[in-house]
């Protein structure tokens, strides 16, 4: 297990994503500056404590590395950007935790030892940085998926299981869900992609509680965890890139 | 141009090394005699590395009469191959018998070092070794590296089954289990009382999980509690006269089992989970965070997917 050393805090300086200015990276990553290119291009990066990666130092199983992605302490998170420098899709997901903590857990497939990220962005526009190295033998986002293979699962496709917990101190609730789909990369031998790309939970008024958009690296049959504000029954709406949709009431 | 003594020294060194660099691993196996005619080679209770050489295994071997039978073959061809040395510098007869205790690479990659002696194994150690033995056989050039060196998986040739077995004059018993992975073979030579375990039980070293079902394996624990034997070679760690390793085995499985149970249904993720505090009485087992890692990737899918009802389709609203 490791967390983003306290040391980066000595790093909080905000600095414009232009390679002259680019702060460096405390993970050392050989693709960050193409990684700043490609998502933070013309904007306020800051590598910054407070968001943090908790992952396993190393993947044990490359298919599912299971992650959790926090900016406790940092207010008004507007979006989450989870990206993993060396893998050949570096776009995990993207999270608008609007009305939960800014926190969310996750799985995804893993091509080679990279860096995980998390870039949390602030009211001001300003995008935190946090991030941990995972160490991997490899080759989840080649590998076929189960599913893809199987065409009783396809029968079970965007079924959902989900639960609801309070939360340890009361002021909100954890909604864990599972959604089964084979979320192929496109990478494997001539299975295309086909993965969800968008997940909203809503409350029982119909306000919106959180957005999440999913990309391929993101493990198959997908098992997330949101920490939400308030209580009561959470609806979730969801579809993928061909159009299927689901939708399902979870009540506490 | 100046030259220092220890650089000189450094310099022979590494000259003298070069053609032991082109050599296999030297793996400096012992035998160990457990009881009369019955050996043990203990390896290291680490995980696999370079220095090692995948050496975190024990196998063993029986001298009988006219022969001799030999108890996993570790985990590369030039493991199998000095582990045949090692047999063979303590007798002349012939390997007449191998048992594979299951289907891991650290178990199972010596094969290759038997040519024409009949493998045995339960028939699910087989089927795992067809479907993934070279994957498994890449993770470990990945782990191990050159030690590995022309290392290939040979299949079993032969089944093993549970009962009695009289081979090379020597009466075995072959008790066919499950649990710690989905064949476990345990073999118990009648005549010195020592039951080779296999990775049924581990001693002074975390279990390792990847193919483990744990209610099972509990089982089989529960059943070899009252087996009797005089002398127990775990799978790793070192070797036992009395119960403390399938005690420990069956503890921390146990605890293993329940701790991610309670974590399921309190709703934690895996992230959190694989910070959970470990008991006190475990900090001493080599290699407990990283095979307590793997087995939460392992296992708690299974024990969260428990907790999470299936959803009726709801219209969006």
């Amino acid at each position: 297990m490791s967390t983003l050393p306290l040391i980066v805090m000595l790093c909080l300086v905000a600095a414009s994503a232009s390679a002259a200015e680019l702060p460096a990276d405390p993970l050392n990553s050989p693709a960050w500056s193409t990684i700043a290119g490609r998502y933070f291009k013309g904007q306020t990066v800051a590598f910054d404590a407070r968001v943090k990666v908790t992952a396993p130092s190393s993947a044990e199983d490359p298919l599912d590395v299971p992650v959790q992605i926090s900016a406790e302490g940092l207010p008004d998170v507007q979006e989450m950007l989870v990206v993993a420098d060396l893998n050949p899709i570096q776009k995990i997901l993207s999270y608008e935790p609007l009305r939960a903590a800014p926190s969310l857990a996750f799985r995804f497939k893993v091509e080679q030892s990279t860096p995980i990220r998390v870039a949390a962005r602030t009211r001001d526009g300003v995008w935190h940085l946090g991030g941990v190295w995972l160490s991997a033998a490899g080759g989840g986002c080649t590998t076929p998926s189960y599913g893809s293979a199987d065409p009783v699962w396809q029968t079970r496709l965007n079924e959902v299981r989900g639960r609801l917990w309070p939360a340890d101190d009361h002021t909100g609730q954890r909604l864990r869900l599972r959604v089964i789909h084979p979320m192929d990369t496109g990478l494997a031998n001539g299975i295309p992609a086909f993965y969800i790309d968008r997940i909203v939970l809503s409350d029982a008024k119909g306000v919106t509680l959180a957005r999440l958009n999913t990309f391929e690296p993101v493990s198959e049959n997908p098992v997330l965890s949101f920490d939400l504000r308030g209580s009561g029954a959470v609806q979730v709406s969801g579809g993928d890139i061909q159009g299927n949709t689901f939708s399902a009431e979870i009540s506490p | 141009m100046r030259c220092w003594p220890w650089l000189a020294a450094l310099a022979a060194a590494a000259g003298l090394s070069a053609p032991a660099s082109a050599a296999s691993f030297d793996y400096r196996l012992q035998a160990r005699k457990v009881a009369d005619g019955v050996y043990a080679l203990i390896g290291k209770i680490e995980n696999f590395s370079r220095e090692n050489g995948g050496n975190i295994v024990n196998t063993g071997f029986i001298i009988g009469v006219d022969g001799v039978i030999v108890i996993d073959t570790g985990p590369s061809k030039a493991y199998g191959e000095q582990q045949r040395a090692a047999i063979a510098q303590l007798t002349a007869k012939p390997i007449v018998q191998v048992l594979l205790t299951h289907s891991h690479p650290d178990h199972v990659l010596g094969n290759q070092a038997y040519p024409g002696v009949p493998v045995a194994s339960l028939p699910a150690t087989a089927v795992t070794l067809t479907q993934s033995g070279d994957a498994l056989l890449g993770n470990l050039y990945r782990l191990v590296g050159d030690a590995m060196r022309d290392t290939e998986v040979r299949l079993p040739n032969a089944v093993a089954a549970d009962g009695a077995l009289s081979v090379a004059g020597r009466k075995l018993r072959l008790i066919a289990a499950r649990g710690h992975s989905d064949g476990d073979l345990m073999v118990f030579d009648e005549a010195s009382h020592t039951l080779f375990a296999g990775d049924l039980v581990f001693f002074e070293r975390a279990p390792t999980t990847p193919n483990a079902d744990l209610p099972q394996w509990l089982e089989t624990l529960d059943a070899l509690d009252g087996f009797e034997f005089a002398v127990l070679v775990p799978g790793h760690g070192p070797v036992l006269h009395d119960h403390a390793g399938i005690a420990q085995t069956r503890d921390y499985l146990r605890w293993l089992r329940d701790s991610l149970q309670g974590a399921a249904r309190r709703g934690l993720d895996m992230p959190e989970v694989l910070q959970l505090p470990m008991p006190e009485r475990f900090r001493t087992l080599a290699v407990l965070k990283t095979e307590y890692e793997r087995s939460v990737t392992h296992l708690y899918p299974a024990y969260e997917l428990d907790t999470l009802p299936t959803i009726p389709r709801s219209k969006p609203k």
